[in-house]
């Protein structure tokens, strides 16, 4: 088995709209893949399905090997994950974070201090276990947000925007990491981003998804080609266009409007 | 069971940490001890009702519990908002367990909260009937502590931000507490008010706290804990059925 995500036909319909109509791609073990699209193309919905957190309309979602509707906890195990949004506990201190997550994940006590310490050097967070994560910068919060997700071994960690409003320095520096990790325990990235430079220069091989559809895959090269650019930039622009895309019409909202039209209004 | 304790040990841990809730959590139980206390004192003694005080806190005493554990179980929507709650959600474990150990959780931090609030009732002159009904009377205060955050969660659940925060006090957490029979003796009432205060869970277990505290319940205290349990399974039933189906 060379593929460690293979999705096919999947499908996401909030009422009529279709916020991810019939993809399929596959991700390979150890793969650095970016999943780029404008706003409310589906990337967020398609890693919701994806992380077990939303169920798919229809298609067959497997990672590694399991499939997340009937054996969740196995797929569960098996990722990690760097949310759009932060997602810690600001009143916890950092190393506490990080123990409540091994604890949830059942990573034995031993194994779990260990692999904290290690995971937190690495980040260079370790010298600030004791803070409370409300202390700390963005780029802090989601460099420990990476520590966290690695820390019950995944083999597959989703990054959603992970680099959204970092500085140039910390994104530089992530990335580092990550390729780092990448190479060092071949742990499989898969990550969207808005910054077409990142995707450049770290994703093996990219999918553009633009309407809930995938139009396009390759490697960054593959693209420029297809499309006769120069640049990833210019080539996801010539793909999806110049419009400006309206972030109210993310899957989210969409969902949640669709639900108050359907209560009366005006719960929100 | 490391699901829930490592929830409850979150639970507990905020709360220790943040001082202001604690202390102010307090003002309330105090202003109403000391204002209602002495201020209705001799007009419910004049009545024949006996030491207003000794009615009084085990009254307060559920009022500062059902204040802390609907508070508690609300923190859904904090944790939503803050987002902490899809790394709870991601995680390989049951959902439910996740919710018996957030519920647990608020039911201990509100039952540290009652008890406090029972040493600061000593001092305007409440006095326990027996001290060793204290040990039962916490078993009492963590089944009303359980049920009340279950119901947080429940409605916490539902709601997808702070708006209906104070919905929430105005129509439910307020409307409980004053008609539970904490501040007025359950005998004797108009028919409607007698019907409303039946159909409060919070009355069972302040009934509870009264006869433990000073053997003086409207019902037995048999009656009051089968009540509550009943009430309790249905909540933590409601409440984790909603909170498994909760989608970020």
């Amino acid at each position: 088995m060379d593929n460690i995500i293979e999705v096919k036909n999947l499908c996401k319909q909030f009422g009529d709209f279709k916020a991810v109509d019939n993809i399929s791609f596959s991700v390979k073990h150890g793969e650095i893949f970016a999943f780029l699209g404008p706003n409310g193309a589906g990337k967020s919905t398609t890693i919701k399905m994806l992380t077990t957190l939303l169920t798919p309309s229809s298609g067959s979602i497997e990672l590694n090997g399991s499939n997340p509707l009937n054996d969740s906890d196995a797929v569960r195990h098996s990722f990690g994950i760097v949310f759009q949004d932060p997602s810690l506990d600001d009143e916890l201190t950092a190393w506490e974070n990080m123990e409540f997550h091994g604890v949830l994940y059942g990573v034995e006590k031993g194994l779990r201090r260990k692999r904290i310490e290690e995971l937190m050097n690495f980040v260079e967070l370790w010298d600030r276990k004791d803070s409370l994560v409300k202390e700390f910068s963005g780029g802090m919060k989601r460099r420990l947000e990476i520590a966290r997700g690695l820390l019950h071994h995944p083999k597959v960690l989703f990054l959603d925007e992970p680099t959204l409003g970092l500085d140039p320095q910390t994104r530089n520096h992530m990335w580092t990491y990550l390729e780092e990790l990448n190479k060092s325990e071949g742990i499989t990235v898969f990550f969207t981003t808005h910054y077409m430079e990142e995707a450049e220069r770290v994703a093996r091989r990219i999918a553009i998804i633009d309407h809930g559809k995938i139009i396009a895959t390759g490697t960054s090269a593959e693209l420029e080609a297809q499309t006769g650019t120069t640049s990833l930039e210019e080539a996801f622009l010539k793909l999806t266009g110049n419009v400006i895309r309206d972030e109210a019409a993310s899957a989210t909202d969409h969902m949640r409007q669709r639900h108050q039209m359907r209560q009366g209004g005006g719960r929100r | 069971m490391k699901t829930i304790y490592i929830m409850w040990l979150r639970e507990l841990k905020r709360y220790l940490r943040s001082k202001s809730r604690m202390i102010g959590s307090l003002g309330q139980p105090i202003l109403f001890l000391l204002a209602l206390g002495y201020g209705l004192g001799p007009t419910f003694q004049k009545a024949g009702q006996g030491n207003y005080i000794n009615f009084l806190a085990p009254g307060i005493i559920g009022m500062s519990i059902i204040f802390t554990s609907i508070f508690s179980g609300i923190q859904v929507i904090w944790d939503r908002q803050f987002g902490f709650l899809k790394e709870t959600m991601v995680a390989p474990v049951s959902r439910f367990n996740i919710m018996i150990g957030r519920t647990l959780g608020g039911a201990t931090i509100a039952t540290i909260q009652g008890i406090f609030v029972l040493c600061l009732a000593l001092i305007p002159g409440f006095r326990p009937q027996n001290w060793l009904s204290i040990f039962p009377l916490i078993l009492v205060m963590l089944l009303v502590g359980t049920m009340f955050t279950a119901l947080g969660t429940a409605i916490a659940s539902q709601l997808e931000d702070m708006q209906g925060f104070q919905l929430v006090v105005n129509f439910l957490v307020m409307p409980l507490f004053f008609l539970s029979g904490a501040l007025f003796p359950l005998s004797g009432l108009p028919t409607a008010l007698v019907i409303l205060t039946k159909f409060d869970p919070l009355s069972y277990g302040i009934d509870a706290f009264r006869v433990l505290l000073s053997n003086s319940g409207h019902y037995t205290l048999s009656f009051d804990i089968i009540v509550l349990c009943v009430i309790t399974f249905t909540f933590l039933s409601v409440g984790s059925y909603l909170f498994s189906k909760i989608q970020i």
